[in-house]
């Protein structure tokens, strides 16, 4: 027990121990965190990966406030029934522009990576205000409140352009219209060109979803949260797409 | 003059406060600017009312009025936390609970980050403190360095506590489990920590013994290693410095490595390092027994601390994360396997040649039931972490239960044996209040604990199963709502077990509290003297 003898050395100087101590816990998180930000499968990007619009990141935003990831994930695993119930398995790029990630770890509802399109706005409306009206079985919280609370997108172009500094691919035009194309979602009957040519077909193949989501006249909470869960899952075009072997 | 310098720098905290607290833009970070000005201005008067005022030399004797705080604390959040945890417990099995009049303030989502901190950051974090402090004076036969540092860190630590929670149930948040607090109280949260680290440090380099003892190693590692954790996972930018709102440095796959990375050991770290310092140093003393084998603690140490901070991506298997990252995770967690039990096997050994004091003696009957759920929640977490097993197990009930068992048996009960060894002792009194009812407490928590796990594991294994039931031409057989739906019971169930948990918890405080108020004081004082 030679070795364990030496061990006096170190538990006679708090120094040593708490450097040592450092160093041991640092080599885990090293090798398994700083390879995912230059390993190419992790880094890759997928056609019609865009960013979030003004109005999506801002229901995104109400969706992390109301800590809608504690019950629900937004990662479909590869396995049979998982694929069967929610769509394709989610790829590392569908999530590049989630600061922070929203895969979550527990499914006490479904799954959210692919539910934009699966539902109509009318039925997301009646199901944030009460779930039980259109699921029986629903044990989610009402959130009629939305509804109720009006916004104006006084902060979103500061939201945008934070994004942007962490590294979302948000180009000087599109920060510089945060605030009209963010109103601009949420009125069909309005000029939404600018929105459709920043964020829409012509840029990422994909148009973007111009509708009174929540059908009030003023644009609400419950416009920008049904605007956010109807562009999930929905950028990449899965008909087209191809995975890389042994990705 | 230090008076002058405490008193020019709350002042400016105080009046900066309320400058942020008018330019606010939401809700909740107006709500935590006045919280924040409030506290500097109490802290302003109760500097300026004391300043001046003759200091006693207490050099000679302990800093215990900060662990009787502690004490205090860990009791009064332990009890908001699990009753939180039964509010939103009751919200799963009744939904209705989630009452539409609270306009979304009370809802599941905003109340189940409050009772994650409040478990493991409020009643836990206290527990950590308070116990590290006691430890630490007592085997280093020295005062608390930093004169009247351990009380910033207490108070700072309620600070903490008070704004994470109001700033959840108003919309405040980052949206990383466990890592919920915003830019500004991770901020905070960075002072206090860097002072527990002074105080701990400072008190180690002026010890009497020669050694430092094992308790020590585990809260040291404990504290830079979480000092490490907060750090890196909490990188963010804020939207304003007048706002709650902050946008992550990091997305995707790279957040979700660097988010289990850190959630992982906040359990193997905060409530499992740490708290084995406790395990080290109250169990020997309640048992009366030295530890049962030196060389072991050795070993387990250092491999747990090495083992432990690899297991985080068990909990992305089958995820977007490579398949490599998340292999090394799975095997790291199996191997983590033998230093948690060696920790266990040094604790329960320490019992021989005592283990009659488990007929008579209800705390110490307490401790040994904690490291058995410390033994059976570290043996549980491995098999977990075995891909085909997470593969059924993952986004179910049974992590639910898993957790609970580590936490409401491990983390729990050794707390509620702490405080039943300290006390008595802090106060200086004879005896506890009341042994029967330590035996009432232990049978309900126990009684408790058994009732979640057990029904969380048959509801997490059926919806495990439900969701993947295909019938004989390939369809799924469930609707999502089934699995919901049938869950009810266990639910209930749980529920149940929780409110057990609660009722025993109140049942120490009520005894605790009588210990203090109604036993005669001990005769001799000051059994323990520091050798300064």
């Amino acid at each position: 027990m030679g070795i364990l003898d030496r061990h006096k050395a170190i538990e006679t100087h708090a120094t040593l121990l708490m450097v040592l101590s450092l160093l041991v816990v640092s080599i885990g998180g090293i090798v398994q965190i700083v390879p995912l930000f230059y390993l190419e499968n992790t880094i890759e990007k997928v056609e019609g990966m865009r960013p979030y619009t003004p109005l999506e990141l801002a229901g995104r935003n109400i969706y992390i406030r109301e800590g809608c990831y504690g019950c629900h994930s937004q990662m479909i695993r590869p396995m049979r029934d998982e694929v069967e119930r929610y769509g394709h398995y989610s790829l590392a790029a569908e999530s590049m522009y989630d600061y922070p990630f929203q895969w979550g770890s527990k499914r006490t509802g479904p799954d959210l990576a692919r539910v934009g399109g699966r539902y109509s706005d009318e039925w997301h409306v009646d199901h944030f205000t009460y779930a039980r009206d259109v699921v029986p079985e629903s044990v989610m919280p009402p959130y009629g409140f939305l509804l109720r609370n009006v916004i104006d997108g006084e902060y979103i172009q500061d939201v945008v352009k934070t994004n942007r500094m962490v590294g979302v691919p948000y180009s000087d035009e599109m920060v510089e219209n945060a605030l009209a194309d963010f109103t601009a979602q949420a009125d069909p009957l309005g000029d939404y060109d600018g929105l459709e040519a920043r964020y829409g077909e012509d840029a990422f193949g994909t148009p973007v979803n111009v509708r009174n989501f929540d059908g009030h006249a003023d644009l609400t909470e419950m416009d920008a949260l049904i605007a956010y869960m109807q562009v999930l899952g929905t950028m990449v075009d899965f008909s087209t797409f191809t995975p890389v072997a042994n990705r | 003059m230090w008076d002058y310098l405490k008193l020019v720098g709350l002042g400016l905290v105080a009046v900066l406060a309320a400058i942020a607290a008018n330019y606010a833009h939401d809700l909740a970070y107006q709500v935590n600017a006045v919280t924040v000005m409030l506290a500097a201005g109490i802290a302003f008067l109760w500097v300026l009312r004391t300043a001046g005022d003759p200091r006693p030399n207490l050099q000679h004797e302990y800093f215990d009025s900060v662990i009787r705080a502690g004490a205090i604390a860990t009791g009064f959040w332990g009890i908001v936390g699990f009753l939180v945890g039964l509010v939103i417990a009751l919200q799963l099995a009744f939904p209705a609970l989630n009452f539409e009049f609270l306009q979304g303030y009370g809802n599941f989502g905003r109340l189940r980050p409050l009772h994650t901190s409040a478990v493991i950051f409020a009643f836990g974090g206290n527990a950590l403190i308070m116990s590290s402090f006691y430890i630490v004076q007592r085997t280093c036969a020295a005062r608390l360095y930093g004169g009247g540092l351990g009380w910033f860190v207490f108070w700072g630590w309620q600070l903490v506590i008070v704004l994470a929670a109001t700033g959840y149930v108003l919309g405040a948040t980052q949206g990383k489990e466990y890592a919920e607090p915003v830019w500004y109280v991770d901020i905070l949260i960075t002072a206090v920590w860097v002072a527990f680290l002074i105080t701990f440090m400072g008190t180690l380099m002026k010890r009497k013994e020669p050694h430092i003892y094992v308790a020590n190693w585990f809260i040291l590692s404990m504290i830079v290693t979480v000092a490490m954790l907060h750090l890196v996972n909490n990188a963010a930018i804020p939207v304003s410095i007048f706002g709650s709102a902050q946008v992550q440095l990091y997305s995707g796959v790279q957040d979700a490595m660097v988010q289990w990375w850190y959630g992982h050991n906040a359990v193997g770290f905060f409530l499992t390092a740490g708290f084995l310092g406790m395990m080290y140093y109250f169990v020997p003393k309640q048992a009366e027994r030295p530890v049962y084998s030196y060389k072991l603690s050795i070993i387990h140490f250092w491999a747990l601390i090495f083992l432990y901070i690899w297991a985080g991506p068990h909990h992305l298997h089958y995820t977007a994360l490579p398949d490599w990252a998340s292999t090394l995770g799975m095997v790291f967690s199996v191997m983590l396997w033998m230093p948690s039990w060696g920790g266990m096997i040094n604790g329960l050994m320490t019992l021989s040649g005592a283990w009659d004091k488990l007929r008579t003696d209800p705390v110490i009957r307490m401790m040994v039931v904690s490291i058995g759920f410390y033994g059976m929640s570290t043996f549980e977490g491995p098999v977990m972490s075995i891909k085909a097993v997470n593969s059924l197990s993952h986004y179910t009930d049974w992590t639910i239960g898993h957790v609970h068992s580590g936490a409401l048996g491990w983390n729990g009960m050794i707390t509620f044996g702490v405080l039943y060894y300290l006390v008595p002792r802090l106060w200086n009194r004879e005896r506890l209040y009341s042994l029967a009812a330590v035996s009432w407490h232990f049978w309900l928590a126990t009684i408790g604990i058994v009732l979640y796990a057990a029904s969380m594991w048959v509801s997490g294994i059926m919806e495990g199963l439900m969701w993947r039931e295909v019938d004989a031409n390939g369809f799924l057989v469930n609707a999502f709502a089934d699995t919901v739906a049938a869950k009810f019971p266990m639910y209930v169930v749980r529920a149940l077990g929780g409110g057990l948990y609660l009722s025993g918890a109140v049942i120490m405080c009520w005894n605790l509290w009588m210990t203090v108020r109604a036993q005669p004081g001990r005769a001799t004082q000051h059994s323990a003297v520091p050798a300064e």
